[in-house]
C-alpha cells in the first residue's frame, strides 16, 4: 500500500480511507486519475453508498400485496386501488441546512420533489420533520429552515400539509431537516429510472450545470466541524420556479412513448444519475461533458461530473425520440440536450471533446465500496432514576400551562400558516391535527399522511423508541379513520464509527423491523443520514417515520378536535405508571431519563383496530392520539382544535399517581368523542378487542374542567399554547 | 359558457380553477398558454394564482409582457370579463389594468389562512349573487398588501371601486381582521367600467364543502349567470350548475 502515490489531503478531500483507495486500485488494476477519484469519492460516500447501514437495512420488511415498487428506486410506490398509486419518500438535508438554513431546506424540498417526479408521479403533498436546538438560540435556524421550505414549496405549488418540530439541546450544533414528498399517479404510468438498451440516448433537462454543490455528498458524510462556514460552497442554491417548469415538462414527458426512464440529479450529480440508471439494467453509459449546458465557461469535466446544481433531470430516450423531449422542454423554456448515450460495455466513460478523460466500471461505482464493519457496543448502564416528588392536585393546573407553553408541545400554527397547505384543492383535513388527509380528485379515496418520531425515546432505548415511532405514525393515521398502507423512514444518527452509535443504528433498524412485522407494514423507501455530530457531540438517534394511509371514502375522515356539545369524551387504552422520556419530566423536573413508555405491539394493534372499526361504522365525532404531554395535554388540544370545552372527572388508581395519570406518555391511547347514543356500541367493540374504554366526561362550554384538578378557561389555555413558539 | 384560464410558467391555481369550473360549476374551461394571443372565445378570462415567471423581480412584473396579456387588455377594453385572483391581481396591477400595487405583507411572512370578506358591490357581474353576506375565503400570499397613493385611494372609494374588504365574521373592519396591512382593508378592486376584477383571496379554494367552505361559488355563479344571460341562453342549457 505504501507504493501508492496518494496524499492524505487528496483522500480527505474526497472522503475516502486509505483502505478504500487500495481497493479501488486493486479492482482497477491501476491508480485512478483525479476525475475518477472524485467520481468514486462521491459515490462511495456514506450518503450515496450506505456502506455502513446497507447490511442492516436488509432487515426491514419491504414487500406487500400493494407494493408496486420498494426501496432501490427514487421513491416507493403503493397501489391504492381504482387505478391509482401513491408514491412517497423522505430524505434528509441536514448538513446543508446546518450551514445555510434557507437554501439547505429549500433544496431539500426540491430534491425530494424530483425523486417522486422521477417515478412519473405528480407531487401532491410535502411534509417536514425538523429538529433544532432550544429557543431562542436556534431562532436563526428555525426562521431560515421554515422560510426555505415555504419559499420553495409555495412557489412550486405543492402544498405543505404536515410536519413536526422538536427542540432539544442535542441539535444545537446539528439541526435536522427531513423532507417527505407524496405523489399520485395512474398505476399503469409507473416509470423506473432505467437506462434500457445500449444506444438509448441520455438527455439532460432543466437548469444549466454550474459550479455549485461540489462535493455535497462527501460533505454530508463528514462531521460538522468548526470550519463549517467554509463549507458554504458545498450547499446548492434552489430555483423553485425552474423546478415548477421542470415538473410540468417531465409530467408531459411521461406520456411520450419513447421515454424509457427519468432520473433525478441529486447528490453526486451527473456521476450518480448516470451510474444509477446504467446499474439498474446492467449496462454502461458514455457522457460527453462539452455537450452539457453550463452556467459558466471554463468548467472542467471534474466540475461538470460532480456539480450538484439543482433542478436537473436525466431523461433516457429511445433514439429518434429526442426531438420530442427537447420540444416538450422548450415549451417550458427549459434547456434539454443530448449529453451521451447508453453503452453495452458496463463502464461509465467520460469524454471531453471526444477524448476519454475517465472510464470506470459501473459496478465498481455503485456496488464496489467495501461494507464498513460496524463494532456495535451498548453504552454503559444508565444511572438509576431520580426520586420525583409527587404532583399535588393544587399544582396540576400550573404544570399544565407550563407544558402548553413548551415549544415542543405548543401550537404549530405560526409555522403552518407560512406554508400554502391548500393549493391543489385536495386538502380535506388541513395540518394541525393528527394527520392531514388529501382527497384523490375524481375518486372517493382519501390519503392520510403523517411524519413522526420521538428521539428522546430513541436515546433512552433505541429499540423501543423506533418501534414507538412506527406505532405512533400508524396511530396518527388511524385517528383520522385511515388504514395505514406503508412507510418511509429517515434514520438520523451520529458517527457510526463510534461503537455506541453503531449499536443505536442496529437497534433502531431492529425496532422498525419488529414494529413493521407486527403491523404488517412495508418500508417502501427511506434514507440514512449519519455523521450528525458537532463539536458538542452526536445527536440523539432520531428515527423519523413518514407514513401514508388510505380512506376508502374521504368524507368519513375524523377530525382531532371536539365537534358537538353534549358528546361523550372517551379514553381508549390503559395508562401505566410510566413517566420516562416524557415532556413532563423535561419541563417540570428538568431531567431526561428512562425507560421510555413500554409498547405492547399486540395491544397497540387492538386499540388501533378498535378505532378504525368505530370510524368505519360512523360512531366517532373526533379522535386524537395521546402522545407527548400525555392525557391532559391531548384533552386540551381536542378542546382548542374544536373550540369547545370539556367537563369531566378523572380518578387516579392508588398505584398510578397524578403525574403519570395526567402527563405520562403511555402508548396505545386515543381520546375520542362520540354522540352518547354511540356509547353502547363503542363499549361492545372495546370489549371485543379487550381494550379499556373509559368515559372521561362531556364536550361543551368554554372551560376545561376536571373535578378537583383543573379548571382552565380555553382562552387562557389557548394563549399559552399558541404562544409557545414565541421567544 | 366558457372560461379561459391563463397559464404562465409558474402558475399553479390554473388546475384548481379548472376543477371548479368544470366539475363544480359544470361550465367549460380552456387553458390559455401565455404565448398565445387568441382567447379561444372565452366569455370570462381568469388570471389565476401562482408565481408567474418565478416572480423574482416583482410579482406580475414579467407576466404583463406576455403575448396573452395584449389579448387580455384588448378583451377588457371591449368589455370582456377579466378576473385576477392572487397572482392574477398582481399581474393586473402591473399591467395597468387596475391601479395601485401589492407589496409585501406587513408581517413580512407568507400567510395561508382563512379570512372574512365584506362585499361592497353586489351589482357587478362577479358579485351579484353574493348579497350582503360576509364571505369566508382562504388567502395564500406574501405580497398581498394593497397600496396606492392617497389620491388614487380616494378616487377608488369615491367611484365605488373597492369590491372586497377584510373584516371579522360579523362584517366589522379593523383589528386583526386585515391579514396583510392593505390600505382601507382592501382585498379586491374593480376598474371603473366594472368588468376587470382583481382580488387576493382564492374563491376557487372554497367552492366545495369538503374544502371547508362554499362561499367562492357565489362569485363563479355570478359570472356564469351574467355570461349566460348576455349570450341570451338559459344557464341550464349551458350544462347548468350541478349543486
Amino acid at each position: 500500500m505504501s507504493g501508492l502515490v496518494i496524499d492524505e489531503g487528496t483522500l480527505r478531500e474526497v472522503a475516502l480511507t486509505r483502505e478504500e483507495y487500495a481497493e479501488i486500485v486493486r479492482r482497477l488494476g491501476r491508480e485512478p486519475n483525479r476525475l475518477e477519484l472524485g467520481m468514486l469519492g462521491v459515490l462511495w460516500s456514506e450518503h450515496c453508498s450506505y456502506k455502513s447501514s446497507r447490511p442492516l437495512l436488509r432487515r426491514l420488511p419491504s414487500s406487500g400485496p400493494r407494493v408496486l415498487q420498494g426501496p432501490g428506486e427514487n421513491a416507493g410506490v403503493v397501489d391504492i386501488g381504482q387505478g391509482w398509486a401513491v408514491v412517497f419518500k423522505v430524505e434528509s438535508h441536514n448538513h446543508p441546512s446546518a450551514v445555510e438554513p434557507y437554501q439547505g431546506a429549500a433544496t431539500g424540498v426540491g430534491g425530494i420533489l424530483r425523486d417522486v417526479l422521477a417515478m412519473g408521479a405528480r407531487p401532491v403533498a410535502l411534509l417536514d420533520s425538523l429538529r433544532f436546538g432550544p429557543l431562542p438560540g436556534s431562532r436563526r435556524h428555525l426562521e431560515g429552515v421554515v422560510g426555505g421550505i415555504g419559499g420553495y414549496g409555495n412557489c412550486v405549488g405543492v402544498p405543505t400539509v404536515g410536519g413536526e418540530i422538536y427542540f432539544d439541546e442535542g441539535y444545537a450544533g446539528n439541526p435536522l431537516v427531513n423532507a417527505m414528498c407524496v405523489g399520485l399517479m395512474r398505476a399503469d404510468r409507473l416509470r423506473r429510472a432505467r437506462a434500457g438498451e445500449a444506444g438509448n440516448l441520455l438527455v439532460l433537462a432543466g437548469s444549466p450545470t454550474g459550479r455549485d454543490g461540489l462535493h455535497g455528498a462527501s460533505f454530508a458524510s463528514l462531521e460538522l466541524d468548526e470550519a463549517w462556514a467554509e463549507r458554504r460552497p458545498a450547499v446548492q442554491v434552489g430555483n423553485p420556479f425552474l423546478e415548477k417548469c421542470l415538473l410540468e415538462a417531465c409530467l408531459e414527458l411521461v406520456d411520450l412513448k419513447g421515454v424509457v426512464g427519468l432520473q433525478d440529479l441529486g447528490a453526486a450529480g451527473l456521476t450518480s444519475a448516470a451510474a444509477e440508471v446504467a446499474a439498474r439494467t446492467g449496462v454502461g453509459a458514455r457522457i460527453e461533458t462539452t455537450w452539457v449546458p453550463r452556467r459558466e465557461a471554463g468548467m472542467t469535466p471534474y466540475e461538470v461530473m460532480l456539480s450538484e446544481s439543482q433542478e436537473r433531470m436525466l431523461v433516457v430516450v429511445e433514439p429518434g425520440c429526442e426531438a420530442q423531449v427537447v420540444q416538450a422542454c422548450t415549451k417550458w423554456d427549459l434547456e434539454a440536450k443530448v449529453i451521451g448515450e447508453v453503452t453495452a460495455d458496463g463502464d461509465l466513460s467520460v469524454l471531453e471533446a471526444g477524448a476519454e478523460v475517465a472510464r470506470l466500471p459501473i459496478e465498481l461505482l455503485t456496488g464496489g465500496v467495501p461494507t464498513r464493519q460496524l463494532r456495535p457496543q451498548p453504552p454503559a448502564s444508565r444511572r438509576s432514576p431520580p426520586r420525583l416528588p409527587p404532583l399535588p392536585p393544587a399544582e396540576v393546573q400550573a404544570a399544565l400551562l407550563r407544558l402548553l407553553r413548551s415549544p415542543n408541545l405548543g401550537s404549530r400554527q405560526p409555522v403552518f400558516r407560512r406554508y400554502d397547505h391548500m393549493v391543489g384543492n385536495a386538502t380535506v383535513l388541513p395540518p394541525g391535527g393528527d394527520a392531514a388527509v388529501l382527497r384523490v380528485l375524481g375518486t372517493s379515496l382519501g390519503l392520510a399522511m403523517t411524519i413522526d418520531g420521538n428521539a428522546r425515546y430513541c436515546r433512552l432505548d433505541p429499540f423501543v423508541g423506533a418501534q414507538i415511532a412506527v406505532a405512533e405514525a400508524a396511530r396518527n393515521l388511524v385517528a383520522t379513520g385511515a388504514r395505514p398502507l406503508a412507510l418511509t423512514d429517515c434514520l438520523n444518527l451520529g458517527n457510526p464509527e463510534r461503537p455506541e452509535v453503531a449499536w443505536q443504528l442496529e437497534q433502531v433498524i431492529e425496532g422498525i423491523a419488529t414494529a413493521c412485522r407486527a403491523f404488517q407494514l412495508p418500508v417502501v423507501s427511506g434514507n440514512v443520514s449519519l455523521y450528525n455530530e458537532s463539536p458538542q457531540g452526536a445527536i440523539d438517534p432520531t428515527v423519523v417515520v413518514g407514513m401514508v394511509g388510505l380512506l376508502k371514502d374521504h368524507r368519513r375522515r375524523i377530525p382531532a378536535g371536539f365537534q358537538e356539545p353534549g358528546d361523550v369524551v372517551l379514553l381508549v387504552g390503559q395508562t401505566a405508571r410510566e413517566l420516562g422520556g416524557s415532556e413532563y419530566l423535561k419541563v417540570i423536573h428538568g431531567v431526561v431519563h428512562g425507560p421510555p413508555p413500554s409498547l405492547d405491539l399486540a395491544r397497540e394493534r387492538a386499540a388501533q383496530s378498535l378505532v378504525l372499526e368505530a370510524a368505519a361504522e360512523g360512531l366517532l365525532r373526533s379522535a386524537h392520539d395521546v402522545a407527548e404531554g400525555g392525557l391532559l395535554v391531548a384533552l386540551v388540544e381536542c378542546c382548542l382544535l374544536g373550540g369547545l370545552g370539556c367537563q369531566g372527572r378523572l380518578v387516579a388508581p392508588d398505584d398510578l399517581g397524578l403525574d403519570a395519570l395526567l402527563f405520562g406518555e403511555s402508548q396505545g391511547r386515543f381520546l375520542l368523542s362520540a354522540h352518547p347514543r354511540a356509547l353502547p356500541r363503542l363499549q361492545a367493540l372495546a370489549a371485543r378487542h379487550t381494550i379499556e374504554l373509559t368515559v372521561l366526561g362531556t364536550v361543551g362550554g368554554e372551560v376545561l374542567r376536571l373535578e378537583g384538578l383543573v379548571e382552565v378557561p380555553l382562552a387562557e389555555a389557548r394563549r399559552a399554547w399558541e404562544g409557545a413558539l414565541h421567544d | 359558457m366558457r372560461f379561459g384560464v391563463v397559464v404562465f410558467p409558474g402558475t399553479w391555481s390554473d388546475r384548481d380553477c379548472g376543477w371548479v369550473i368544470e366539475r363544480v360549476l359544470g361550465a367549460e374551461v380552456r387553458y390559455l398558454w401565455h404565448r398565445q394571443s387568441d382567447l379561444e372565445g372565452a366569455d370570462c378570462v381568469i388570471l389565476p394564482g401562482g408565481f408567474s415567471y418565478g416572480d423574482y423581480l416583482r410579482p406580475g412584473a414579467i407576466a404583463r409582457f406576455s403575448p396573452v396579456m395584449e389579448a387580455v387588455r384588448e378583451f377588457a377594453e371591449h368589455g370582456g370579463l377579466v378576473w385576477g385572483i392572487c397572482n392574477g391581481f398582481q399581474v393586473l396591477c402591473e399591467a395597468g389594468l387596475l391601479p395601485g400595487a401589492l407589496i409585501r405583507n406587513t408581517c413580512l411572512e407568507f400567510r395561508c389562512q382563512w379570512v372574512n370578506l365584506r362585499c361592497e358591490r353586489d351589482d357587478l357581474p362577479f358579485t351579484h349573487a353574493i348579497g350582503d353576506r360576509v364571505l369566508r375565503m382562504p388567502i395564500a400570499h406574501q405580497e398581498g398588501n394593497y397600496q396606492a397613493d392617497p389620491a388614487t385611494l380616494s378616487q377608488l372609494e369615491a367611484r365605488g371601486q373597492v369590491v372586497f374588504r377584510y373584516c371579522d365574521e360579523r362584517g366589522e373592519r379593523g383589528g386583526e381582521a386585515n391579514p396583510n396591512g392593505s390600505a382601507h382593508d382592501i382585498a379586491g378592486i374593480v376598474n371603473p367600467r366594472g368588468n376587470v376584477l382583481g382580488m387576493m383571496p382564492h374563491p376557487e379554494r372554497c367552492a366545495e364543502a369538503d374544502l371547508g367552505g362554499t362561499d367562492g361559488l357565489f362569485l363563479f355563479r355570478s359570472v356564469l349567470e351574467v355570461a349566460c344571460s348576455m349570450a341570451g341562453i338559459d344557464r341550464r342549457s349551458a350544462r347548468g350548475d350541478r349543486r
